[in-house]
């Protein structure tokens, strides 16, 4: 009983890591675009895209992995040509409970690397210029240096949050053990459970260790790469 | 000798900047103006960094901008060195990193090298360091450094000195001239400082209120007006070229040839044969009609009036051409009726030797 109960922890765990991992790396390359476009670009729209990307914060989690189901279901608009070119389904899966994720923190990430590219110096991409560096050039060489404080906060508290998401993983990935039954999937059924007391208590203290050890590793990184770059 | 060709028009609510000049390059061309005449926004054109709303920038035949022709050279690609005010070293970079940066990108073969530059401006001990462990006028030269390696045609420095104090200031501005004197880079030189122009300038662009008053050498531009206009009556006066003929380090003189004849004055630390420009503040110079004697002043220079100006505050500026130089001596409205001073009239001009300005300026050998 004690083996089998320490394996559903760890599977939860090994799942939350993977689920949160994956939704990082979704979302960072769109976070990023998103960021730019918000900061940088004028275009018609912008206050919409605006509010679309906050739009999870204040949505039911619930909702957006209905929305989710919509889109990618089987039937879904997005979900059909994924089955008919690639082949791939993804709701009721790991991939798919790390889109849910990657949906439901995408804010939180593109708020951070906002900020960051807010308080980038657009002297030095000047700078950069007169010494010939094109577009493109500038922004590798230049502005994400500077950004990347805020990209790892962002990534790193992403992940953190990503270790947790609830509600839209349910609803697009269901609990399925060993597939998307991540860390508060397992705390839930587990209390639902009876005589599952122990393991939804030791389940809990897991979370709590997880969310406060992200945040700290996150402030600790920025600090390490501020000092680098010499602020 | 080729021309750095500026005309340019840029207008936003309460401020025009309409302005015309043509220098001639290599050389330092100062622009040179109180703080908000425009001149970070004329050399901000130039750079590209800036579209004109009309007009044209040329370098010898290279047309950067010219809005008739829609043509509009990306600063990336104009091969213009740019010396922030700030310095605006990449602070994620070393020093040896912030100098590559712009070499690794050089659109022409390296004309000037790394070791080269270093040695030029004493980065050798910053290389490893960061930016933030850099005081202000080795960040300066860090800038200086990496704006030069990205091989450019032409060196924009916006008041690079701006934000340090005397002592930083003196420690770069040797290394300005060197560079002025040791490379063939045009530069173009932003300074309300007129002490820097004096250094450094070989042509200066006066600059008041987004105009071009006026231009040319400084020795020229340090008889006109519009000069005057902008550093006041207080620091207005000729600015005279010499050769170093006879030194006294006893007594700390050197004598100069100025025009047809010599000037004693107060300077160390030249060679005999050294170009040297100075200027004899007009509020220094004392006209007599006759000869003088039994006075302390060491030099009098045999000139005839040739314009006296009224400066309306009581006081006229008399121009007095002194035998192939020029100086003006500023003397009260009640002193030029005394003395009844007319156009043409001989006079001497009294100079003592410790009133040039500051110190004397050691220039370029003429090219």
């Amino acid at each position: 009983m004690d083996q089998s109960v320490s394996a559903a922890e760890l599977d939860a765990l090994r799942l939350s890591l993977e689920v949160a991992a994956r939704s990082v790396a979704i979302s960072l390359p769109l976070a990023l675009l998103a960021a730019w476009l918000l900061t940088r670009a004028r275009f018609p729209g912008r206050m919409l895209l605006d509010a679309f990307v906050h739009l999870p914060l204040v949505l039911p989690p619930v909702a957006v992995g209905y929305a989710l189901l919509l889109l990618f279901g089987v039937h879904g608009p997005l979900g059909a040509w994924l089955r008919r070119e690639f082949g791939i389904a993804l709701p009721f899966t790991t991939a798919g409970a790390a889109l849910a994720t990657a949906v439901m923190t995408f804010p939180l990430m593109v708020r951070a690397i906002r900020l960051s590219l807010e308080n980038v110096d657009r002297g030095l991409e000047e700078a950069a210029r007169t010494l010939g560096a094109r577009a493109l050039d500038r922004f590798v060489s230049v502005t994400l240096p500077l950004m990347l404080p805020g990209i790892l906060a962002g990534a790193v508290t992403a992940f953190a949050a990503g270790l947790g998401e609830f509600g839209a993983v349910i609803t697009f990935g269901a609990n399925i053990p060993g597939v998307t039954r991540t860390l508060p999937l397992a705390l839930y059924t587990a209390m639902q459970s009876p005589g599952g007391d122990a393991l939804a208590l030791r389940l809990a203290v897991l979370s709590f260790a997880l969310g406060l050890g992200g945040l700290l590793a996150a402030e600790l990184l920025v600090r390490r790469v501020r000092r680098f770059l010499g602020r | 000798m080729g021309t750095l060709h500026v005309s340019v028009s840029k207008r936003w609510p309460g401020f025009a900047l309409q302005a015309e000049f043509a220098a001639p390059v290599p050389g330092v061309v100062a622009l040179f103006g109180r703080s908000g005449s425009g001149k970070t926004t004329l050399v901000n054109i130039i750079s590209g960094l800036l579209a004109p709303d009309a007009g044209e920038v040329r370098l010898d035949d290279a047309v950067l901008t010219d809005t008739r022709a829609r043509i509009a050279v990306p600063p990336e690609r104009r091969r213009i060195g740019y010396v922030f005010q700030d310095a605006r070293l990449f602070p994620h970079l070393t020093v040896a990193g912030n100098l590559r940066y712009g070499a690794r990108r050089a659109l022409c073969p390296a004309a000037i090298g790394f070791e080269e530059v270093t040695a030029l401006l004493g980065l050798a001990p910053l290389l490893g360091r960061r930016p933030r462990q850099l005081s202000g006028g080795e960040r300066q030269r860090v800038s200086l450094g990496r704006a030069l390696l990205s091989q450019p045609r032409l060196l924009l420095l916006d008041e690079p000195l701006a934000s340090l104090d005397a002592a930083r200031r003196e420690e770069v501005l040797p290394y300005l001239e060197s560079l002025r004197d040791q490379l063939a880079i045009p530069m173009v030189y932003v300074s309300h400082q007129f002490e820097e122009v004096l250094r450094l300038a070989t042509h200066l662009v006066l600059v008041d209120g987004g105009r071009v008053p006026a231009h040319g050498t400084v020795n020229e531009m340090s008889l006109r007006p519009e000069l005057t206009s902008i550093i006041g009556t207080e620091l207005a006066g000729a600015v005279v070229e010499g050769v170093v003929t006879r030194l006294d380090p006893a007594l700390g003189t050197a004598e100069l040839a100025v025009g047809r004849g010599t000037l004693q004055v107060s300077l160390s630390g030249v060679d005999p044969g050294a170009r040297v420009r100075l200027q004899l503040l007009a509020r220094d110079v004392i006209l007599a009609t006759q000869p003088v004697q039994g006075l302390s002043v060491r030099n009098a220079l045999a000139g005839t009036v040739i314009a006296i100006e009224d400066d309306g505050r009581g006081a006229v500026l008399v121009r007095c051409d002194v035998g192939g130089a020029v100086v003006l001596a500023r003397i009260t409205t009640g002193a030029r009726q005394a003395l009844k001073l007319r156009r043409g009239d001989a006079v001497w001009a009294l100079v003592k030797a410790v009133s040039t300005r500051g110190h004397a300026f050691r220039i370029a050998p003429a090219r």
